[in-house]
Formats: C-alpha cells, sequence, structure tokens
C-alpha cells in the first residue's frame, strides 16, 4: 500500500469565495473511498482539482506521487457529474474514441458490460435514456485500467436496480491495487462497498475515518451519522429551518 | 440467499457471522473450497478489503484454511465446526433472555413460554 493521492494546504478561491480552505489528506493505493458532503461543500472542485480541471492558488496536490499533470491524467479515469459525450456518436465509435485515447482502455471489458446491461452499441447516445447514457459513460470509465477512478455522483439519475448493477460493475472491475473515489450525497446506498469515507464540510475535510469504526464507535450507519453531525450544514437551509421554527 | 445488512453494526462483524453460519449450517461442507474474495464480495455487496478481512478472522478460528495455491476451505476438522455451532447457539439464546429481560419476562416464565412454543 502507497500513498496514491497527498493534498497538502491546499486552498482554492473563486474571486472572494473559498472553496477548499487549506485542506490537508492522504489517500493509499487498494481503497474504496467515499467523498462525502452537503452540496456545495467543495466536494466537486476538489474533484476537478485532482483531475487538473481547476488549479490551487496554494498548497500542493500529488497523485501517484506526481504534481497534477500529464503523468498524473494518465493514472486517472474520471466520471464527471455531467455527460460530456458527443450525443450524436453511437456507443460503439464512443467506445473506439476511448480506445485511441487511452492505452490502458479494454474494450473486451467494454463489450462484455455493454452486453450484459443489453446496451445497443451502434445507437446514438441521443437515443438512449437518461440513465443507460449514465450507464454507457461509467462502463467506459471503469473499463480502463487505472491507478485511481475518481467518480464523481454515478448513482444519481439511476433507479435501485441499475444502481445494485452500477456497484456490482464497480467491484467487480475494482483491482485491489487501484482506489476508487466516489463522491455522492446517496450515502445509504453505497456505504457497504466502501471502505473508507473523507467528510467534506463548508471547504473543509472535517474528516476521515473507517466505515465499519463510524458504525461501532457510534453504532449507526454513515448515512445516519452524517445526517445527525450536517444536518444543518447548509447555512441557508439552516436559516430556512430555523424561519419555520420561528413562525410557529 | 441473499446477504442483508443491519445499519448499526459494523459489516465486517455481520459478514463473519454470516459465513460462519453458513458453515455451520452446511451451505459451505467440511472440506468445501470457498468462492474467492471476489466472489463473495460481490455477491454480498461488500468492500473486498472486508470480505478479506472476514476471511482472515475465519482462518484466524480455524474455520477455514487456505491452500496456497488452490484457495480457501473448510476445515474438515469437525469437532471445530461443532464448537463454533455450539457457540453460535449460546450467543442466541443469551441474546433471546436479554431480549425477553427487556421486556420485562423473567426466570420461569421464560420457560413456561419456550415451553409452550414448542408444543
Amino acid at each position: 500500500m502507497s500513498t496514491l493521492i497527498q493534498c497538502q494546504n491546499v486552498t482554492k478561491r473563486y474571486g472572494n469565495t473559498v472553496a477548499l480552505d487549506n485542506v490537508n489528506f492522504a489517500v493509499e493505493s487498494g481503497h474504496i473511498v467515499g467523498l462525502l458532503g452537503p452540496n456545495g461543500s467543495g466536494k466537486t472542485t476538489l474533484i476537478k482539482l485532482l483531475n487538473g480541471l481547476l488549479v490551487q492558488e496554494e498548497g500542493q496536490i500529488l497523485v501517484g506521487g506526481n504534481p497534477v499533470g500529464v503523468q498524473s491524467k494518465a493514472m486517472i479515469s474520471y466520471l464527471p457529474d455531467i455527460n460530456y459525450l458527443d450525443m450524436s456518436k453511437t456507443v460503439e465509435n464512443i467506445a473506439k474514441t476511448f480506445a485511441l485515447f487511452y492505452p490502458d482502455f479494454d474494450m473486451n471489458r467494454a463489450y462484455d458490460m455493454f452486453n450484459r446491461l443489453r446496451i445497443d452499441t451502434k445507437k446514438p447516445l441521443k437515443h438512449l435514456s437518461k440513465g443507460t447514457k449514465e450507464k454507457v459513460q461509467l462502463v467506459l470509465v471503469m473499463s480502463r485500467r487505472a491507478q485511481l477512478y475518481i467518480l464523481d455522483e454515478p448513482i444519481a439519475g439511476v433507479d435501485p436496480a441499475a444502481r445494485d448493477f452500477i456497484l456490482k460493475v464497480i467491484l467487480d472491475n475494482y483491482d485491489s491495487n487501484a482506489t476508487i473515489l466516489i463522491s455522492t450525497h446517496l450515502i445509504a446506498d453505497i456505504e457497504n462497498i466502501l471502505d473508507q469515507v473523507i467528510f467534506i464540510n463548508d471547504s473543509h475535510i472535517v474528516g476521515q475515518m473507517t466505515v465499519d469504526d463510524i458504525r461501532a464507535n457510534n453504532g449507526m450507519s454513515v448515512d445516519a451519522y452524517f445526517r445527525e453531525n450536517f444536518r444543518f450544514a447548509d447555512p441557508a437551509l439552516r436559516a430556512f429551518m430555523e424561519d419555520g421554527k420561528g413562525e410557529n | 440467499m441473499a446477504w442483508e445488512f443491519d445499519s448499526n453494526k459494523p459489516i465486517f462483524i455481520q459478514v463473519v457471522e454470516r459465513l460462519q453460519n453458513d458453515i455451520v449450517t452446511g451451505v459451505y461442507k467440511p472440506g468445501d473450497k470457498i468462492p474467492s474474495v471476489r466472489e463473495l464480495a460481490m455477491a454480498a455487496g461488500v468492500n473486498p478489503n472486508t470480505m478479506q478481512r472476514a476471511l482472515q478472522e475465519l482462518e484466524h478460528t480455524g474455520l477455514i484454511y487456505t491452500n496456497r495455491t488452490s484457495g480457501k476451505f473448510v476445515t474438515d476438522n469437525v469437532s471445530d465446526i461443532q464448537r463454533a455451532n455450539e457457540s453460535a447457539v449460546d450467543k442466541t439464546v443469551k441474546k433471546f433472555v436479554e431480549d425477553m429481560k427487556a421486556l420485562d419476562v423473567k426466570g420461569e416464565e421464560i420457560l413456561e413460554l419456550v415451553k409452550g412454543a414448542i408444543k
């Protein structure tokens, strides 16, 4: 086990707004890690920094010992929270593009999953349902033999049956030397496959623990723990709830 | 049988208990090969590291052993399995008595109720 991600004193601002404030944490290889936090806490900003889509104002990020750049990008397979694929292309064509772009892309692995999901690879993406589009993206991302998979909200738009399948896809393709970082607010659906969680709140990392430690120490699921500790974490939500109370 | 988890208890403990139960009740018989960590993790829908630790725990208690070239197997030692069964029965009884006490049913009363239920 070696250190795969190292964030040291990382600060990211958008104008006067601080999105990440002096963030420090490390993630080892060989884990499935949940990045959990309320809306607007800084999850996606952190993920974009790891992928080099944004640059921090202060601090250092190392992935596999390298600063974010060409080498780190080759190690990371990233599922963004938005659909970025060309909708007019067929699934087959997109898979071919992936194979051209990424030397670690495994076409057999992708087709095995497309077949099991009964996805028609001859169809253009725009003719597929929202859930199926999400599945196509996930299959493509998980078909790379990367060292770090970063999945931003992978289960947000799918029904429970598809969600179970997605979790199986993640487990099936997980290799014990790789790490998967999954950001989500749907904790209950995913916590059984995580071994570690990082809590992010209000631009700060507020905890990094194992799932079973949380359960053993608090006698509750990670989901319940999160609700209890971050229920009123969003200032706007807190103000709204308190206003409501005042009127009653 | 599908795997179900109580959300308030560590997953690791529940996986160990389930596998112990599967061995004690003969889902896996003495000498049977145990599926791989990956297969078990997929079936249970849990983290492979958790499954790995659970199998190590079972190996530690002697219920399974590793053959270096061919995987993990249930022990051939029936008395080890017998012992695990007795401990599982013991635990279930203790928990039952605790639950009954919580419902304010005590001593002889529990015995009478159990006798009634068995008939």
